[in-house]
């Protein structure tokens, strides 16, 4: 099963295509390239998204104006949720881990629709583009938060519309990545990967594919339909037209509640390949996940009025979407619990990628918990809009997806490019990450239910202590992202040569090169196990 | 370069890049492709259920501005259309040529008088002063100002919708002379079919809802 | 690659639903002179569905089409109906 490691294969990085030097990248329909061409645009959009972050600490370290003034600083949290979430956070893991790793772990040589693929890169790049374009042309830097609430996102001077071009575009790049997955997933299995043989990271993408298709485009007629509101006067949303703000929110929520879905459903599929490896024992309960995936991504369109709470919707709604809420936390639960299940009674290698997801399992369940506060409707009106929202959202956004993000990276890191990181500087980056993290964002919940609103530029002294323990945090969290970005930027080029398996993976992809050659490939494989067959001591299925 | 490998359960079927995408891969993906459409547009029926039951009154009288004639002209325009393009796929696939080509070209042609219509229609309101944001509209009661918001975002995201498949069709149209699709492999011609019936099917629920409130 | 077994649909059945269609519509606006009061809309909505089922059974070859495909077609017309009338939970009982 293994190709040769002497050297007679190429690989992807050094194939020999139609093209050379630069436009070997920029025409590439090579998926392999395509999720580098992401990879490496993300990451820049993240640190520019990192420094933003950092500026907003720095200005909250003291009361009152620090370092910007009351305009600058709603303008940095708008662009900062902007970048974060569209350019980040919903396209990351499906266009750069799915986008590398689907095909391989079905056994095919490529997505269903290459061309579409490095579309789906451009869409992404020049809304990346309108969303920067924003920040310096005209009026000013969008100043309406990353949600646009009307009626202020149709009234404000800055330069709303190219914000809302970006995120229109960026949701479309979305779009066409889960249908090309979808089609993927559907058509181009290897001979015997029935859909219950295929392994549960693409299956987390099965269900994030579903949600980007049919999710997306309703926040991208809102969209269109705030710029309405501002070019034409259209009177939607406009009370004194009759229209109605709260119908906005709706909209908006429809797509933005199962968006988050979008975000953790691939890191979960990510950490989900990684306790089997790392504890040689297959996952356990692999339907439930499955299922699991299926039902978070289903439940996940109906909940989307626990973010209106205190919006002014109706009783019965209320009670509708707190309960919802409380079922969509059942099927995450479940996984957990699986989780934790596979590492039991396994042959534990504490290897970076499974202490990342150790980490991800610890701060995913306290964002998660307090989701539950925030969907209790009576807890809720204390905790919307305070800095307790920030935290629980940031500890699953952040904790939850950016830390299998990292496990992800780990973890693929061999494969991809061929070389081992250094162990010592990940765990020290890792561990370092993680105390900056808890301490950046721990403190938020506790100010947050003492009082101090989100997105607020000033504050009584009473919440300083917290704030300043909070930007100190980032300033640690921060360190440990250069140290473990400066072991994989520098590894990359001068790591030693890896294994196609350093860590006795079963999965489809340790079975090739690392890197891998153009085609995947030498042969389709012909699949006979399920996926996470470690041997038939380890029995299981 | 490999073969593509099917098996006939056809569970898997393994593409190359620089080969042809085949036909149930490509027809799954404008499926999918077709979904995106109807929740774009399905925001847009949203907020007018929601104002409709609203302003019911409001509604009723402002449909009456809306001339009933054309809107079923229109119609008829796109149902027939509908029946010219499914037809055209039915003619490549016995190989007549001639004929898919002269049912291509009509399915342009009705398109092309729907956007004539469409464009006196519109042209028709502004010389009334009748569009989002002028004094007119200020002046009417609310339910009537948001009815004709309405009335103008969804016929004007589906008129360009309708340039879309017409462009799309001229295309069919070059690959059927050229013998890019044919006989053996119509999948542009069938996704182009596809995406003209999404057309049709949203101007089906457009027309009893804008035109049919009287 | 071939299409193929992809069925032929006959130009006559293309042309008895082109006729249904004519006839729903004719339908649909001789029903506005009749009078539903609240029920307009639904009777409205009924025979514009009855239409589009016909166009995406018939037109859009979906009776001839994977179960896989007819599912999702029905699913997704489920989810948006049941996004708008969650969406009037609220607007309802406000």
């Amino acid at each position: 099963m293994n190709a040769s490691e002497n050297g007679s294969h190429v690989s992807f990085l050094e194939h020999k295509g139609k093209y050379k030097g630069i436009l070997s990248w920029l025409l590439t329909t090579d998926h392999k390239k395509i999720a580098l061409l992401y990879l490496y645009s993300i990451m820049i959009f993240f640190f520019v998204g990192v420094i933003l972050g950092l500026l907003m600490r720095i200005e909250l370290f003291k009361p009152g104006e620090t370092i910007m003034d009351a305009q600058t600083y709603n303008g940095m949290f708008t662009i900062h949720g902007i970048i974060m979430i569209f350019i980040i956070v919903i396209p990351a893991l499906p266009a750069i881990f799915g986008n590398f790793f689907l095909p391989i772990m079905i056994g095919a040589k490529d997505v269903a629709f290459p061309k579409l693929n490095l579309f789906s890169w451009y869409l992404f790049i020049i809304g990346a583009i309108f969303g920067v374009l924003s920040q310096f042309i005209g009026e000013g830097s969008p100043d309406t938060g990353w949600t646009f609430y009307v009626p202020y996102s149709a009234e404000s001077s800055t330069n709303v519309i190219y914000a809302l071009v970006a995120a229109f575009i960026l949701g479309f790049s979305s779009i066409l990545t889960g249908l090309n997955f979808i089609v993927t997933m559907h058509r181009m299995r290897a001979p015997g990967m029935g859909w219950f043989r295929m392994p549960l990271f693409p299956w987390s993408l099965y269900a994030t594919g579903w949600i980007q298709v049919l999710a997306t485009p309703i926040v991208g007629i809102t969209l269109l339909m705030v710029i309405a509101e501002r070019v034409l006067k259209i009177g939607f949303f406009d009370p004194a037209l009759g229209g109605d703000p709260v119908l906005f929110q709706h909209l908006f929520w429809i797509y933005s509640h199962p968006a988050v879905y979008i975000m953790i459903l691939p890191g979960m599929g990510i950490v989900t390949e990684i306790f089997p490896t790392f504890s040689q024992k297959p996952v356990f309960g692999y339907t439930a996940i499955l299922f699991s995936s299926l039902a978070i991504a289903f439940v996940g369109y109906f909940v989307w009025g626990h973010h209106m709470f205190t919006a002014g919707i109706s009783y019965g709604s209320r009670w509708f979407f707190s309960f919802l809420t409380f079922i969509v936390a059942v099927p995450s639960a479940i996984k957990v619990f699986n989780w934790i299940s596979t590492m039991y009674g396994g042959s534990i290698d504490l290897k970076p990628p499974l202490l990342y997801a150790i980490f991800f399992i610890f701060l995913f369940m306290i964002g998660g918990f307090t989701g539950l506060t925030l969907g209790s409707v009576a807890t809720d009106v204390q905790a919307h809009d305070t800095a307790f929202v920030v935290a629980h959202f940031h500890y699953i956004i952040f904790g939850g997806m950016g830390f299998a993000f990292f496990a992800g990276l780990h973890y693929w890191f061999p494969k991809i490019f061929g070389k081992m990181y250094n162990n010592t500087l990940a765990y020290a980056g890792s561990i370092v990450i993680f105390i900056g993290f808890n301490l950046l964002y721990f403190p938020q919940f506790i100010i947050g239910l003492q009082g101090m609103p989100r997105r607020y530029f000033d504050y009584l002294p009473q919440f300083q202590t917290g704030h300043q323990l909070s930007t100190i945090g980032g300033f640690i969290l921060f360190i440990g992202l250069i140290i473990m970005v400066y072991n994989l930027v520098y590894h990359a080029k001068k790591g030693a040569p890896a294994p196609s398996n350093p860590w006795k993976g079963v999965t489809l992809e340790w079975q090739i090169p690392s890197p891998p050659s153009h085609e995947n490939f030498e042969e389709i494989p012909q699949i006979k196990n399920h996926p996470y067959f470690f041997g038939e001591s380890t029995g299981n299925k | 370069m490999k073969v593509p490998v099917t098996n006939s359960k056809n569970m898997s079927v393994q593409a190359i890049h620089n080969e042809r995408i085949d036909s149930e891969t490509g027809k799954l993906g404008m499926w999918i492709f077709l979904f995106t459409e109807l929740f774009l547009f399905g925001g847009l029926f949203l907020v007018y259920a929601v104002f409709r039951a609203k302003y019911s009154a409001d509604f009723h009288h402002a449909a009456e501005e809306l001339n009933t004639f054309i809107g079923t002209l229109n119609t008829v325009f796109l149902l027939v259309s509908s029946m010219t393009v499914a037809m055209s796929i039915t003619a490549i696939q016995k190989d007549d040529k001639k004929l898919a080509l002269f049912l291509v070209g009509l399915t342009v042609l009705l398109a092309g008088l729907f956007m004539m219509n469409k464009y006196f229609e519109w042209s028709h309101k502004f010389e009334f002063k009748i569009y989002p944001g002028s004094e007119v509209l200020k002046n009417l009661p609310q339910g009537e100002l948001l009815f004709f918001g309405l009335y103008y975002m969804m016929t004007g995201l589906h008129a360009l919708h309708v340039l879309i498949g017409m462009i799309l069709l001229l295309i069919n149209i070059v690959k059927i002379k050229n013998g890019t699709v044919s006989s053996n492999h119509y999948l542009h011609l069938e996704n182009s079919g596809l995406y003209w019936h999404l057309v049709d099917l949203i101007w089906i629920f457009l027309f009893p809802l804008l035109y049919l409130i009287t | 690659m071939k299409n193929e077994g992809s069925h032929i649909s006959s130009y006559t059945s293309h042309a008895v639903v082109l006729i249904a269609l004519l006839a729903l519509t004719a339908i649909s606006v001789a029903a506005t002179e009749w009078h539903f009061g609240a029920f307009t809309v639904g009777v409205a909505l009924l025979i514009a569905s009855i239409k589009v089922a016909t166009v995406i059974i018939n037109f859009m070859h979906v009776k001839h089409e994977s179960l896989f495909i007819k599912a999702m077609v029905s699913g997704v017309f489920v989810l948006f109906a049941a996004v708008i009338v969650i969406t009037f939970i609220d607007y309802y009982l406000r």
